[in-house]
């Protein structure tokens, strides 16, 4: 009995990683192979991979896609890291009944669905390209400004601050250390993890980004890898294995952060709810 | 005196220092969350196309009442909601209690597997769905061959197998995802529980149903609101699975609000109504997940 239940589990954990690392494994293998090919159901490795890049490199501006996505995704990450932990910590060191109410104020922002926010949002960035074309529509800071601040990332933030250690706080003062000086000297320091785990969920959730960007850039030269794979993916004669390799290469970012972090990522996630 | 007052003083400056931490965050929630929900909200009581918009009252209200798209967008929305979250819930904590067994070989292994969907983008994953769901996609051909079926399936072009398509395609993205607020809870549960129950007699679904879920069900909440949440605001994958086809048999509501005031005649007021629907809809149902899982905890 307890040995064919042994069995199940195995099986059925088995099943479950297949099914979940098999689209992956299949758009590897059609990044190698020819459009034919991959109708065909071909699930070995070919010979087409550079062919099929040259092919993309050729039709589409992967490059400049793919500055555009890091350069918004890592200001972004920079930007909220900075703005979240401030809030973090200003809220958690320096308690009060006020800024209790309006972190409770904050977080109903989490409840609120995008899908309410798109249409006034492109229409303030559309009244501000009248006067300030450089953060208007079509800009890096157009899609930046928006997403730049989560009550999720500032929630996040305060609930490691409980963890840090008080008494490091009153040496810094003890040593005549501004307040500002205490923050960046000591807190950002004894933090990393913190700051590691909150950079991974941001940059994914930046890199990953489709709606929004979808919106407000409106040019191909603002396009970004999200979109790029997308207008790629809406063709009606579809180049299999060249937009495989494009799949590929947009998810290499948030694969190697996940992986080469994986137990700040893990840490993250749970640290959130705690 | 002197004292009180360099005391107040220290204490003034240390509530401004407070304030001026959590400042810039405030500021930028305000302006482009609450703001912008102000603004959808009298957008809601206005009509007309791009920027020449006149207040109208309620009429974008009883006009979504009538609005066959939307209605279908509302339903199938909540298809997508009623199959997928418990589904996905059922299927995280299952593993979940699975991976948690302490004699399991290969945790890490089937843990990061298990977990890997979610670094792909939504518009990534979509599209590889959309290519393996395909009239001769590399799903049908498996099932052609294993002879699991005589035909095809449409899964794109069929209304009914084209939902179970973005049903799938959303598991396979978020299970994972979930299963890991569940490990985690698992893992702070005192292992001498379930050794009391083991015997006391109880079997391992006793164990299960008497011991892991009430002790998960905070997290459970947790989960469920926000995918609830998620699900109502559906975009990405519709979008490149299916354009929200065929027909509307696949369209989300965020889909129509997209349709609405980007691809149609930009009626940003009426769009704006519709948006204001998924938020009352949020509001509802997390206001139940609270009372159904608080009522319970007592």
């Amino acid at each position: 009995m307890a040995k064919s239940k042994r069995f199940f589990m195995y099986l059925f954990l088995s099943i479950a990683a297949i099914v979940s690392i098999f689209p992956f494994l299949w758009m590897v293998v059609s990044s190698t192979n020819k459009s034919v090919d991959v109708t065909r159901g071909r699930l070995l490795p070919g010979t087409h991979l550079l062919e099929n890049l040259r092919k993309l490199l050729d039709t589409t501006d992967l490059q400049l896609s793919l500055m555009n996505s890091a350069k918004i995704s890592i200001t972004t990450t920079l930007l909220a890291l900075l703005i979240a932990s401030l809030a973090g910590y200003g809220f958690e060191v320096f308690r009060s009944r006020s800024k209790d109410i309006v972190f409770n104020i904050l977080l109903l922002s989490m409840m609120i669905p995008f899908a309410a926010l798109m249409i006034p949002l492109y229409r303030m960035f559309g009244q501000i390209s009248n006067v300030f074309p450089w953060m208007g529509i079509d800009t890096m800071t157009s899609v930046i400004l928006p997403t730049v601040t989560t009550a999720f990332l500032i929630f996040f933030f305060r609930q490691s601050t409980k963890m840090f250690p008080k008494e490091l706080l009153e040496a810094g003062r003890m040593d005549g250390l501004s307040e500002l000086g205490i923050f960046l000297r000591i807190y950002l320091p004894t933090m990393k993890t913190t700051y590691a785990a909150g950079a991974i969920i941001t940059f994914m959730s930046s890199w990953n980004n489709y709606l929004w960007p979808l919106i407000v850039l409106q040019t191909p030269q603002t396009k970004t890898m999200p979109l790029l794979i997308s207008t790629l993916g809406s063709g009606y004669a579809p180049d299999y294995g060249m937009i495989m390799i494009a799949i590929v290469i947009g998810t290499i970012p948030t694969a190697l952060v996940f992986f080469v972090m994986q137990k700040q990522f893990v840490a993250g996630m749970i640290g959130s709810v705690k | 005196m002197h004292q009180t007052n360099s005391k107040l003083r220290f204490r003034t400056k240390s509530v401004l220092t407070g304030w001026s931490f959590v400042l810039l965050a405030v500021i930028l929630i305000f302006v482009f969350y609450f703001y912008p929900m102000l603004q959808a909200l009298i957008l809601s009581f206005q009509t007309g196309t791009g920027s020449n918009l006149t207040f109208t009252g309620f009429d974008n209200y009883s006009r979504l009442l009538s609005d066959k798209t939307f209605i279908v967008s509302v339903k199938n929305t909540f298809i997508y909601l009623l199959v997928q979250v418990p589904l996905m819930i059922i299927l995280a904590l299952f593993i979940s209690v699975l991976l948690n067994d302490s004699k399991l070989r290969f945790k890490g292994f089937f843990r990061t597997a298990i977990f890997l969907p979610c670094v792909t983008s939504l518009v990534a994953y979509s599209v590889v769905f959309k290519y393996l769901f395909s009239g001769n996609g590399l799903v049908n051909t498996m099932l052609l061959k294993l002879h699991l079926v005589s035909a095809p399936i449409e899964w794109i072009t069929d209304p009914f197998w084209a939902k179970i398509t973005i049903i799938i395609a959303i598991t396979w993205r978020w299970t994972g995802y979930n299963m890991i607020f569940y490990l985690s809870a698992l893992q702070n549960i005192d292992h001498s529980i379930y050794e009391a129950a083991r015997i006391d007699g109880a079997s391992a679904s006793r164990q299960f149903f008497g011991i892991t879920v009430p002790l998960l069900k905070p997290i459970i909440l947790f989960t469920s609101i926000t995918s609830t949440i998620g699900t109502l605001q559906l975009f990405d994958e519709v979008m490149n699975i299916t354009k929200g086809g065929p027909g509307n048999a696949t369209q989300t509501i965020s889909q129509y609000i997209y349709n609405l005031s980007f691809k149609y005649a930009a009626d940003f007021g009426y769009a704006a109504t519709v948006s204001y629907s998924i938020v009352i809809m949020i509001a509802l149902l997390s206001f139940i997940q609270f009372k159904v899982a608080g009522d319970k905890n007592g």
